[in-house]
This record gives C-alpha cells, sequence and structure tokens, in this order.
C-alpha cells in the first residue's frame, strides 16, 4: 500500500532523514521505532505531503505522492493523527469529527444546508466507535489530556482513510489511557481492517500491538522486519536499546 | 461555532427587537430614525467583516474598501446611466464582490499579518484609485445629490428598506455560518494546518468566504448611498476600516451578533460624545484598553459565557 524509497530532508544542512526506506502492507499494523530526534516525526511529515522531501519517491496505492499538497494526499486514503494534539479547540467535540466527515464527503462548499443536517449519522458512529458519544457537546478545547488524543484518532478516522499514520498515539497517557488506546488500534486494524503505520516510544506497546517493526536512527532505517527479529538484531540492540558488550 | 442562537429564547428576542424597530418611525423623532438607520448599515457592514476576522479567523484590516466599492458602484450607476435603478442595486453587490474575489486571491496566498497587510496596500490601492480618478468619481469631491427612487425619498421609507434589506442578510449570514461551508470555515480558523491534512482546500474555502463577505458589505455600501444620497473617498480609508474592525471585537467576534452591539455602542459613543467633545475617539479607546484587559473575547462573548453551562465554556488559549 505504501512504498517509501531512499527519502531524504535536510533542516539547516542537518540531515533528518537520510536515506529512509519503509514499506507498508495492506492491513498491516507498522510500528517505526527510534530514539529522539531520530527522524520519525520528519518522516510522518513527509509522506503525509506536511513536508517536501529533497530527495526520493512515496508511493502510495501505485502512486508517487512525493511533494503533493496535503489535502490532496489525505484526499487518496491517508489520514494522520498528531504527536501534539491538534484539534479545532473552539468547536464542539462533534464538530471536530463532523468537518473531517463532511471533508471526506465532499460537503464542505455547501452553503444551503443547516451543518445541523449534514454527516450527522456518521459522526455519531465514529464517536461511538471511540468512545466519546457522550462528550458530543463539549468544546473540544475543555476536553482531558486523554480525551483529547483520543478525539484526535477519531478526527483521522472521519476521513475513512486506507491508511491511518498516527503520530506518537499514547504520548502524556497514563497507564489506563494506554491500555484503551492499544485497544482501540487494534479494534480498528481487526473490526475496520485499516491499515496502520505509527510511531511509538513505548516498547511494549510497540512489540504486542505491531505487525512489523522499522528502527529509525539518526535519520536511517536499520531494518524493518518482524517483533522477533528487531529485538534480536545486534545492530538495533547497539543502536538503540542500548544492549553492547 | 460557538454560541449557538439558535434557541427558541434567542427567536423571540429577535423577533420582539424587530417589531420594536418597526413600529418606531411612528413615535420617534426623525433625527432617532436616521441615526438608527445609518447603525444598520454599519451593523451590516460589521457583520460581513466578522464573518472572516471572527468566524474565519482572516484579518481583513481593509474591510472599508468594499463598502466604499458597493456605494460608488450603485452611486455611479444610478449617475451617470440611464439604466433602470435595480440594475445598481444588483451591481453594488456583485462588483464588491469581484473586487474581492481580486484582492482576496492574492491575500488568501498568505497568512496571518501578512494577509492583512497585503489586504491594506491592495485595499488603500483601490482608495488611490477612487481618490484621484476626477473625470468617473470626482475625486475628493465624491458624488452627491443622488436621486434615488421614490419610494426611497422619505426618510421613512429609506428606513424600512434598509432595515428590511438588514433582516433579510442577517437571515441569509445566519444559515451560511451554519451550513457545512459555516463549520468548515470555523475550523479552518481554529486549525488551518489541520484542515489541509483532511483534505481541505484551505485557500479555496478562504477565498469563497471573502467573497461572500465582500458581497455583504456590497450590499451595505449600496445602502449607504440610499440613506445619505452620496458617496465620497472617505467610505474606502482605512480609517473607517480600523474602526469596523474594533466593532466586531468590542461586540464579541466569536458570536453572531456581536458585532451590531458594537456597531451600535460606536456609532452612538460617536453621537452622543461628540456633542461634548470632538475627541470623542479617546473614549473609544479607553473603552478598547478595558476591553482587552476584561473582556478579550467583546461584550457579548462575555454575557453568552456567563449564560452557559459550566463545563463546556473553558476554551483554553489555542
Amino acid at each position: 500500500m505504501l512504498r517509501v524509497e531512499s527519502l531524504e530532508k535536510s533542516f539547516d544542512g542537518f540531515r533528518a532523514v537520510n536515506g529512509t526506506g519503509l514499506v507498508v502492507e495492506k492491513h498491516e499494523i507498522v510500528a517505526v521505532i527510534g530514539p529522539n530526534g531520530a527522524g520519525k516525526t520528519t518522516l510522518f511529515k513527509l509522506i503525509t505531503g506536511h513536508l517536501k522531501p529533497e530527495k526520493g519517491r512515496i508511493v502510495f496505492k501505485g502512486n508517487d505522492i512525493a511533494g503533493q499538497a496535503p489535502h490532496k494526499i489525505c484526499k487518496k486514503g491517508m489520514s494522520m493523527s498528531f504527536q501534539v494534539v491538534n484539534l479545532f479547540h473552539r468547536l464542539t467535540v462533534f464538530q471536530n469529527v463532523q468537518v473531517a466527515v463532511l471533508s471526506h464527503q465532499n460537503k464542505t462548499r455547501m452553503l444551503f444546508s443547516l451543518a445541523a443536517n449534514q454527516s450527522v449519522r456518521e459522526t455519531r458512529e465514529i464517536l461511538a466507535s471511540v468512545g466519546l458519544a457522550d462528550k458530543a457537546d463539549r468544546i473540544g478545547g475543555s476536553l482531558s489530556h486523554g480525551d483529547r488524543k483520543v478525539l484526535e484518532i477519531a478526527v483521522a478516522l472521519g476521513n475513512y482513510p486506507d491508511l491511518l499514520i498516527m503520530d506518537e498515539p499514547t504520548a502524556g497517557l497514563s497507564p489506563e489511557e494506554t491500555a484503551s488506546t492499544i485497544d482501540l488500534i487494534k479494534r480498528l486494524s481487526s473490526e475496520l481492517g485499516l491499515t496502520i503505520l505509527f510511531c511509538e516510544h513505548d516498547m511494549e506497546l510497540v512489540f504486542s500491538i505491531a505487525h512489523r517493526i522499522m528502527v529509525m536512527h539518526q535519520g536511517r532505517s536499520l531494518i524493518q522486519a518482524e517483533p522477533n527479529e528487531v529485538k534480536n538484531n545486534r545492530q538495533v540492540q547497539e543502536a538503540y536499546l542500548g544492549v553492547s558488550d | 461555532m460557538t454560541t449557538g442562537i439558535s434557541s427558541s429564547k434567542s427567536i423571540g428576542f429577535s423577533a420582539a427587537c424587530l417589531a420594536i424597530l418597526l413600529v418606531l418611525p411612528l413615535i420617534v423623532p426623525q433625527f432617532y430614525i436616521y441615526t438608527l438607520a445609518l447603525i444598520f448599515v454599519i451593523s451590516l457592514l460589521a457583520m460581513s467583516l466578522n464573518m472572516l476576522v471572527g468566524h474565519g479567523g482572516l484579518y481583513q484590516f481593509h474591510h472599508g474598501v468594499f463598502y466604499g466599492v458597493g456605494a460608488y458602484t450603485f452611486a455611479l450607476f444610478i449617475t451617470k446611466t440611464s439604466l433602470p435603478a435595480w440594475v445598481g442595486f444588483l451591481a453594488a453587490p456583485l462588483v464588491a464582490a469581484t473586487v474581492g474575489l481580486l484582492i482576496g486571491w492574492f491575500c488568501v496566498r498568505l497568512t496571518k499579518l501578512y494577509f492583512g497587510m497585503l489586504q491594506i496596500s491592495l485595499g488603500s490601492l483601490v482608495w488611490a484609485i477612487v481618490f484621484r480618478w476626477y473625470s468617473l468619481t470626482g475625486g475628493d469631491d465624491g458624488i452627491s445629490g443622488i436621486r434615488v427612487p421614490s419610494f426611497l425619498s422619505s426618510a421613512t421609507g429609506s428606513y424600512y428598506f434598509i432595515l428590511i434589506l438588514l433582516v433579510l442578510c442577517l437571515i441569509a449570514m445566519y444559515f451560511i455560518l451554519y451550513s457545512p461551508f459555516g463549520v468548515t470555515l470555523t475550523a479552518i480558523r481554529d486549525n488551518p494546518e489541520r484542515c489541509e491534512a483532511l483534505g481541505i482546500n484551505v485557500r479555496h474555502h478562504q477565498l469563497i468566504a471573502i467573497v461572500i463577505a465582500t458581497f455583504f458589505a456590497g450590499i451595505a455600501g449600496m445602502l449607504y448611498v440610499v440613506l445619505e444620497r452620496s458617496a465620497f473617498p472617505d467610505l474606502l480609508f482605512w480609517y473607517l476600516s480600523l474602526e469596523i474592525f474594533v466593532m466586531c471585537l468590542l461586540g464579541g467576534w466569536f458570536t453572531f451578533p456581536g458585532p451590531i452591539l458594537g456597531a451600535a455602542i460606536t456609532e452612538a459613543l460617536k453621537i452622543y460624545v461628540g456633542i461634548y467633545t470632538e475627541y470623542w475617539t479617546m473614549v473609544l479607546g479607553i473603552i478598547l484598553i478595558l476591553l482587552i484587559f476584561f473582556l478579550p473575547e467583546g461584550i457579548m462573548g462575555y454575557f453568552l459565557e456567563k449564560l452557559k453551562p459550566r463545563d463546556s465554556i473553558r476554551v483554553p488559549e489555542a
């Protein structure tokens, strides 16, 4: 579904992403791990079009999308939930998700109808599936951090993506909230058949749900393989897991 | 949309206000009728600006230009052509929206303050053209003694005409702001980057909003000519644009009817404080300073927040 080849991006001479490669197959859960500053977020922003790569190819469903505008890439079936919560603070929880659904259904230019009658069923379904239905009328900015992270995912789901990209979905969450987020990610994969690409610090989480793991180090991809293989890889242990002899 | 006013209470309140305004010309002296009509016109202008500032997050600093373009278009149609008046009524908003489209096309390529700076520059260009083009616009003399259709020639006639158009425009604006487009626009205001990530073409939506808002500004300009029977370059000067911007902030820029309150307060100050001192803007300045410190969401924003249930009102700094 997604294939990234020898991608490069620098900031002021610093190579944040340096010849990175990544493959995500349909219905897979793929995790990207790596120490802080390894270039994970930059890689994701390159894929979603928020940054333009200098070199390399990003092939999504058979088309090279490298360098296209985010709204165009999104329409092709890719949606991202952000690490730093990135919502519509003055809109209600309901409207936050509704905007994404309206966009998916190409209704954002409708002038002669009330928003209260549009995309309501879909929005309610998504809110129910992530467990925010009872908070639908709250203002987005008034939610707790945990709920905002969930809403962040719900907004990304409003696009009905084929590929859902999540940048540290559990950052800053309590153990209970993390557990319920893991549960949610598993359900999205098994029930909706979503293809999921995420990056994460929490090793336990990564090894418990990812089908395959890509390890990033200093902008390069060290390995992309199944969890067991990654765990036993010597290079990874030295670079990242901090094991050395 | 932050503050819904769709409840039956607010509909009842609006209907009561309208009823009072409809019978007022029968009881009060003509001076007040004229003042009220002027407030209606400025209110419509401020409301059109607030579609962009409060609901769209676009710093349209020089919105007065489109008011002036609407006024001049109507004035020129009446004085320079022999076409029937209704052509002028239609042309005013359409020409204003066209100029809005042209200027907006450039401005939406920039964001935030840069958007505002470019908008001031391009707007001032239009003012300079109007100010200098003597043969067409009469330069700084403006155009005066415009003959309006006979049903508008009396003070009450123009009052009712302006009131009816204001109400129609407000209803249209209300539906636009609560349409899927309106919700999308407020989402763009809150977070344009996320909107891009959701597949929304932000610039395109912003441009549509500018065209709609300048259309309504054009109607306001035309109504000004209906009331004053004249048009002059000050209508396009940045000072007026600043004034209506302040009205939006004063009344409550995240509320639907806030700018009307802002316009009413500002115009009333201008008239009543203006009797005692020509420095009435000082009073406005002091109010503005107090506003920034104590009511950052404007007067109506403050009171609507007080009336709402506790847990849904806290909006942290975005």
